[in-house]
């Protein structure tokens, strides 16, 4: 039901900029952890708040995402010597990180607990593939899973396509415009020394991939990988005292939607995302608009997904996304780059949040590349983002993450650097 | 009473709770495709549920409904990840808008019907016949038997229809 027009929905404006970002950690990105998903998620956890400059112990709410692919934040909470004093553990995958960050804002206002640590442990690779293969793919079909399993579309590839493909038809967006999306979060993940992939892909690489799921080539699909992540938020009058500069939380909508959620292909365009809904709440709770965010991190399950949320967020116009994905916009040194690390194309899978975490560096101006270290222990970044080199986006103020669960759902959230 | 088949390889169940599906199926059993039409704002539905998105009514009354529309869009499946296609690719998924309220309540909405490209007979297609179909194609519906009570409507090309001289396919073919 849209919400009558005179409704305002914005966050009140005294929250803007009350809650900030001030820990981010990783495992690493990779195949075969050789860890449980318990093991990996305290790692991150513990990276996050060495890197706020707190003690772990100084959790004291803690919230997480899965597909009963995790461990419960109960078992983590001890093996960081974390008495909780909130804590939710949350079923999702993509569009759970805003969100999720937007409820940790409404339980610190609320009152419950100070300072909240966010978390994804997963094995998207060597235990529950994120692909759909291995024992996913064989579970028993029952009831509503009849009308899509049974016919063999199950996977996120193959329950998205027809929109993907849809778009295609409607615009005349070509499958080389397409695979920009790929090129360019190469490009970025080449200068990243902690991506998966960091292989520089051009068009043709892209296009001659084999089909998984036409119109998704190999290329236009995600990778798999086993790694944690987690960030940590609190007040940003706490922040001041932290080690890095803060990423302050100007707006958020959380996981926003199509109508009929269960098949959303009833109510058409089937090739509009949830994002023509969210854009409504996330800039007027922003305050900024598309035009004022120095960088994107759009959620890039697949090539098209990126592209379909950055044209429904209104980055560019309706049926122009292939444009804008080609132009050069979203490239390092770009008007605004896409997902500088190199997302989930080419740096790993963790269901958005290495995507936030990305953005926080860029706030920080402390992009982890391989640009020399200064005296002050910061790196001494040269703007020049050749294979290799920089990828701290220069001057960087506001940042803008899309996530994407499915076409039909969306978080967002807009950060900027305090 | 619960219905448990096996299609293709496919182990399929419905519960007994849920009357919704069983209906659906057990209509597909009879050859004949039934949705739920609001008693209150007299429009069909696809798939079941237990009320009505529009009105949210609870409400409805199982009608029959014409097996005949119109491609509005497709994917082709190249690697399957259904273990029990792997031996049939590729295969296509159809989304088929029906003839029947199509363009209501609003412009963009219509009932679209997802199912398989198969033969007359219910039997998932050949490559060469899933080359033949794009966006555009006008497509009837059959039916596979799975089991008594249970039978999954499918789509198959309507060759008593005037066809698009060519279907929308994907470019780089």
């Amino acid at each position: 039901m849209p919400l009558p027009a005179d409704t305002d929905v914005s966050i009140p404006k005294y929250l803007r900029d009350k809650y900030a970002i001030v820990g981010i950690g990783e495992t690493t990105y990779t195949r075969g952890s050789g860890k449980t998903t318990r093991a990996l998620g305290t790692w991150a956890l513990r990276n996050a708040a060495a890197d706020a400059g707190i003690k772990t112990s100084d959790i004291d709410g803690m919230l997480s995402y899965s597909n009963n692919d995790s461990t419960s934040a109960t078992f983590m909470a001890g093996d960081i010597g974390a008495r909780l004093n909130f804590y939710m553990d949350c079923i999702g995958g993509g569009s759970s990180t805003e969100a999720l960050i937007g409820i940790a804002i409404g339980v610190m206002e609320a009152g419950l607990c100070n300072c909240v640590a966010l978390f994804r442990a997963m094995n998207g690779f060597s235990q529950v593939r994120i692909g759909g293969t291995g024992a996913r793919s064989a579970v028993p079909i029952n009831g509503d899973m009849l009308h899509n399993r049974a016919y063999g579309w199950q996977s996120a590839g193959q329950m998205f396509s027809p929109s993907f493909m849809r778009y295609m038809y409607e615009y005349g967006t070509t499958p080389e415009q397409v695979a920009m999306v790929k090129v360019v979060h190469s490009e970025h993940a080449s200068n990243n020394p902690k991506a998966y992939y960091k292989k520089r892909y051009t068009v043709d690489d892209v296009l001659s991939s084999r089909m998984i799921c036409k119109p998704l080539h190999l290329l236009d699909c995600c990778v798999e990988t086993d790694n944690a992540t987690a960030i940590i938020i609190t007040r940003a009058d706490r922040a001041r005292d932290m080690r890095h500069t803060p990423a302050l939380i100007r707006g958020i909508v959380g996981r926003c939607n199509k109508p009929r959620m269960d098949m959303h292909y009833q109510t058409g365009p089937i090739e509009r995302v949830a994002a023509y809904y969210a854009k409504d709440i996330l800039w007027p709770n922003a305050g900024v608009g598309p035009e004022d965010i120095d960088a994107t991190g759009a959620y890039d399950a697949f090539t098209f997904t990126s592209m379909l949320q950055l044209e429904d967020y209104g980055f560019c116009k309706k049926g122009e996304g292939g444009d804008y994905v080609s132009s050069g916009i979203t490239r390092l040194g770009g008007r605004r780059p896409n997902n500088t690390s190199g997302g989930h194309l080419c740096e790993g899978y963790t269901h958005g949040m290495n995507m936030v975490i990305e953005n926080v560096r860029q706030l920080r101006h402390d992009i982890d590349d391989s640009c020399p270290m200064g005296p002050d222990g910061k790196r001494q970044h040269t703007y020049d983002y050749r294979e290799g080199g920089c990828r701290q986006v220069k001057d960087i103020e506001v940042t803008a993450n899309l996530g994407w669960a499915s076409p039909g759902t969306t978080s967002g959230m807009v950060m900027r650097r305090g | 009473m619960a219905i448990q088949g096996n299609y293709m390889g496919m182990s399929l169940t419905i519960d007994d709770l849920d009357k919704e599906n069983l209906t659906y199926f057990r209509h597909c059993a009879d050859h004949a495709f039934h949705l739920q039409k609001c008693d209150d704002c007299s429009l069909l539905r696809y798939p079941p549920t237990t009320g009505c998105p529009w009105c949210a009514s609870p409400n409805a009354t199982w009608t029959a409904v014409e097996g005949k529309g119109e491609v509005h869009s497709y994917e082709e499946v190249h690697q399957a990840i259904q273990p029990a296609f792997k031996g049939h690719t590729p295969y296509i998924v159809l989304v088929v808008d029906l003839d029947t309220q199509k363009g209501q309540p609003s412009t963009d909405e219509a009932l679209r019907v997802v199912g398989n490209l198969t033969t007359p007979d219910g039997v998932l297609a050949s490559p060469e016949l899933v080359r033949q179909v794009g966006i555009g194609t006008r497509v009837r519906m059959v039916f596979a038997d799975v089991t008594d009570g249970l039978s999954l409507p499918q789509w198959t090309i309507d060759t008593g229809a005037t066809q698009p001289v060519k279907p929308w396919r994907y470019p780089l073919e």
